[in-house]
């Protein structure tokens, strides 16, 4: 299994692999052609697609709003991956999120000097979250798929119970700053908003962290855990630091939409699967143990772009649903494709001759019309 | 470029099959409209404006009309006002005593549902105190269709109910259960979505969504000029009173050359953000029209986080939309789907054990609320969350103005 989708992949690059395999340049190209790099070329495909459907989307400014603007979907996205790439789900995310956005609304009010103590809260009730769906799958051995769901179930009543289904209202405007404003007068851009600098941060985290034992103990639990648990890995504990993570990265998503949509108890509603689609639209593999974390950023900045540039194209309300999911099944099986068919690129493209672990050959061979795949041109 | 023509060859295989499926499938949410003009043609669905299969020409006049009917009853109590129509005798219903009521709800999943919930609550404890209703049992169907057939069916079969509240999920789903339970001998009352069967004691009923539609689409065409471009958002398709409003106003954008153009947001703020930024990043946007309030605010701090103008625009009576609109002065109307409606039922009933006559259609006013009227209903309403509606009707009920504040429910 190990080497194939992620030699390219600095941050998953294992350390027993021979390092590197050929020049920088191909090992580029190369990457670009397994699911977690495709991803990235997906993005680019769309952002052309977009900025050819209106220019003034291509200037650096609205370049930077559209980021901002899609940085809690990044955000879940990657707090997802780090559940997925342990093998498991994380479904409570939009109730998290709509949890953390009513408790803004309606603690925090007007009363500026309540915000740290909120924030403090906040947080506390995203690590709660996290360590209870952690535990009840890793210790009482409940499928994660039926945890976070009752997690999510019992979220969203608690919400209905404290809200009656409306929040009082939005909260003071210095806490809506954090998702509504940034820092003035930059060079270039003018505006750098907040969200997005919430999100590299993240990211860079999220990078560094996967580089870290834990993150390579986290991928070797998703492959197999009884194999992790054998070379001295504490599997529930690893587990349930990934759905920690995940919760926290909705609870940061909430307190961005809390500035960028306002409070409402719909907010975050449907964003886990916004998030599970965005970490399989980047390559990850479902069951775990295969993944960038990057490639799950991107994946959700490609699902905002499609919406931008359905809105862009005019795309009749009704049709809209079934274009958005008949493109994004599309794209997930291309790049499974893509994949599958790596051994099968121009030479350029293709792994030295002297790969030590050559591909794995498709369990079934590819049909005739495998020809016609993405990576052939 | 192999990767594109492969990808769009294979979505546009796909989106056809996933179409025609919609086609034939989508017969259970066509409601109420197979009458005269669009019946049978199947073709022709989801085409906009008076093509749309939402649209019916002949509903539409009498709503307009009604628009500026003469409401019969105390101006001071609206949910008891109707226009003078066909009057159904309760005489053999009456009888004295406290009655059961069993009320099949359809839902309350959104703000405006559960404010009227809360109403019907408050007002069903004065009907008690008066020894006229002696229990409310309530079934949430949830938005499901089975849920609520089974739900009135439970009704039926406990047979303990001495008259039934039913506010429909659907309009065609539902009305073979309707005629179920009227086949008890029992009265019926059905309120706000309708069904396709007049066997009910009374159906009670704001004026409509076509009127929503001409009130506001009115407003805007009065307030834009020609060529402007007006965003719809609207929450989600098939429901007939949100269908209506938007058939209704999509009819008048085309007549008078206002460039429309629709979406579907589930009143997710943070949607709705993303698709007036979108919208503005492609022109200028003069207009924004709402099914429905809720979300409103996030459609405003769109503009405002644009930079851009701020449109003339329709929201609803929610207070979300009635505060931002305060704040921001912008030119616009609050239309009224009058939430008052949920005490009416409750007071029907009242007056059918009474052997009162009622009107068969109980049409109840529906006027909106303009900038001059603005302030005295954010006045009278201070203290209320945003998700609660101006025209809520139930300032005389017992628990005014806590348990609408707190938003407690049974």
């Amino acid at each position: 299994m190990s080497g194939i989708g992620t030699a390219d992949a600095p941050a998953t690059r294992r350390d027993a692999l021979p390092e590197h395999h050929g020049s920088i340049t191909r090992r580029f190209l190369g990457g670009l052609v397994t699911p977690g790099g495709a991803v990235f070329v997906l993005a680019l495909v769309l952002f052309a697609a977009v900025v050819a459907s209106n220019p003034a989307f291509g200037e650096p400014d609205r370049m930077v709003r559209f980021l901002a603007r899609s940085a809690p979907i990044a955000i879940i996205a990657m707090g997802q991956y780090f559940v997925i790439v342990a093998g498991e789900f994380d479904l409570s995310m939009g109730a998290v999120i709509a949890t953390q956005v009513v408790m803004a609304g309606n603690l925090i009010g007007q009363d500026d000097s309540r915000i740290l103590p909120v924030l403090v809260a906040m947080l506390a009730v995203g690590v709660l979250v996290g360590l209870l769906n952690g535990m009840a799958t890793t210790l009482l051995g409940v499928p994660s798929f039926i945890v976070t769901l009752g997690m999510m179930l019992a979220l969203s009543g608690l919400v209905f119970y404290l809200t009656g289904g409306a929040a009082t209202g939005n909260p003071t405007d210095n806490f809506r700053s954090i998702g509504r404003s940034g820092v003035e007068d930059v060079p270039v851009i003018d505006l750098l908003p907040y969200p997005l600098v919430i999100l590299v941060v993240l990211a860079v985290f999220a990078v560094w962290l996967m580089r870290r034992p834990y993150g390579r103990t986290l991928i070797a639990t998703g492959d197999n855990p009884s194999s992790a648990a054998v070379s001295g890995a504490t599997v529930w504990w690893v587990k349930t630091r990934a759905f920690i993570l995940s919760s926290m990265s909705s609870t940061v998503a909430g307190i961005i939409l809390v500035g960028q949509a306002g409070v409402h108890p719909s907010v975050g509603q449907g964003y886990e699967f916004i998030a599970i689609t965005a970490v399989v639209l980047g390559g990850v593999v479902l069951g775990g143990g295969r993944g960038w974390v990057l490639s799950a950023a991107a994946g959700a900045i490609a699902l905002d772009l499609l919406f931008t540039l359905l809105n862009f194209r005019e795309v009749p309300s009704t049709w809209r649903d079934t274009v958005q999911g008949v493109i994004i099944i599309a794209a997930v099986a291309l790049s499974g494709r893509a994949w599958r068919s790596g051994n099968k690129l121009p030479r350029m493209l293709r792994r030295p001759e002297a790969d030590p672990e050559p591909p794995i050959p498709p369990a079934v061979p590819p049909p005739a019309t495998g020809s016609q795949s993405a990576g052939t041109p | 470029m192999a990767t594109r023509k492969y990808l769009s060859a294979l979505a546009a295989a796909l989106a056809f099959v996933v179409l025609t499926a919609c086609g034939s499938t989508d017969d259970s949410a066509t409601v109420e409209e197979d009458s005269s003009s669009q019946s049978g043609t199947d073709q022709k669905e989801g085409e906009s404006g008076a093509d749309s299969k939402w649209f019916d020409q002949a509903t539409y006049d009498e709503q307009d009309e009604q628009r500026d009917a003469t409401f019969e009853g105390d101006p001071e109590k609206p949910y008891l006002q109707y226009i003078d129509s066909e009057m159904r005798d309760t005489a053999k219903f009456k009888s004295s005593g406290a009655k059961k009521a069993c009320f099949a709800n359809a839902s309350i999943s959104n703000p405006w549902r559960q404010t009227g919930w809360i109403t019907m609550n408050q007002q069903l404890k004065v009907l008690q105190q008066q020894k006229v209703i002696s229990e409310m049992e309530t079934r949430d169907a949830k938005d499901d269709d089975n849920t609520q057939i089974a739900d009135i069916d439970y009704f039926i079969k406990e047979g303990k109910c001495d008259i039934f509240i039913i506010s429909p999920n659907s309009t065609a789903a539902m009305t073979p259960a309707v005629q179920r339970a009227c086949d008890t001998g029992k009265p019926v009352v059905v309120f706000d979505r309708g069904v396709e069967t007049d066997c009910a004691t009374s159906y009670i009923h704001p004026i409509g969504g076509f009127a929503w539609g001409i009130d506001t689409a009115d407003f805007l065409v009065g307030n834009l000029e020609k060529g402007d471009k007006v965003v719809a958002l609207r929450i989600l398709p098939g429901v007939d009173v949100l269908e209506n409003r938007w058939a209704a106003a999509d009819k008048i954008f085309e007549e008078e050359g206002i460039e429309a153009v629709d979406y579907f947001t589930g009143a997710d703020p943070a949607e709705i953000k993303k698709i007036i930024s979108d919208e503005l990043a492609k022109g200028d946007v003069q207009g924004i029209w709402m099914d429905a309030g809720d979300g409103a605010v996030a459609a405003i701090e769109a503009f405002e986080d644009a930079g851009a103008d701020l449109p003339v625009m329709t929201g609803e009576d929610e207070m979300s939309f009635l505060r931002k609109w305060e704040e921001t002065k912008l030119t616009g109307l609050a239309p009224v789907y009058s939430n008052f409606q949920w005490r009416t039922p409750l007071l029907a009933a009242q007056k059918i054990f009474a052997g009162e006559e009622v009107p068969a259609e109980w049409v109840l006013p529906q006027v909106p609320i303009t900038e001059e009227e603005r302030s005295e209903f954010l006045g009278a309403n201070e203290g209320m969350p945003d998700g609660h509606y101006a025209k809520f009707g139930g300032e005389d009920l017992p628990g005014y103005p806590e348990v609408w504040q707190k938003r407690q429910m049974p």
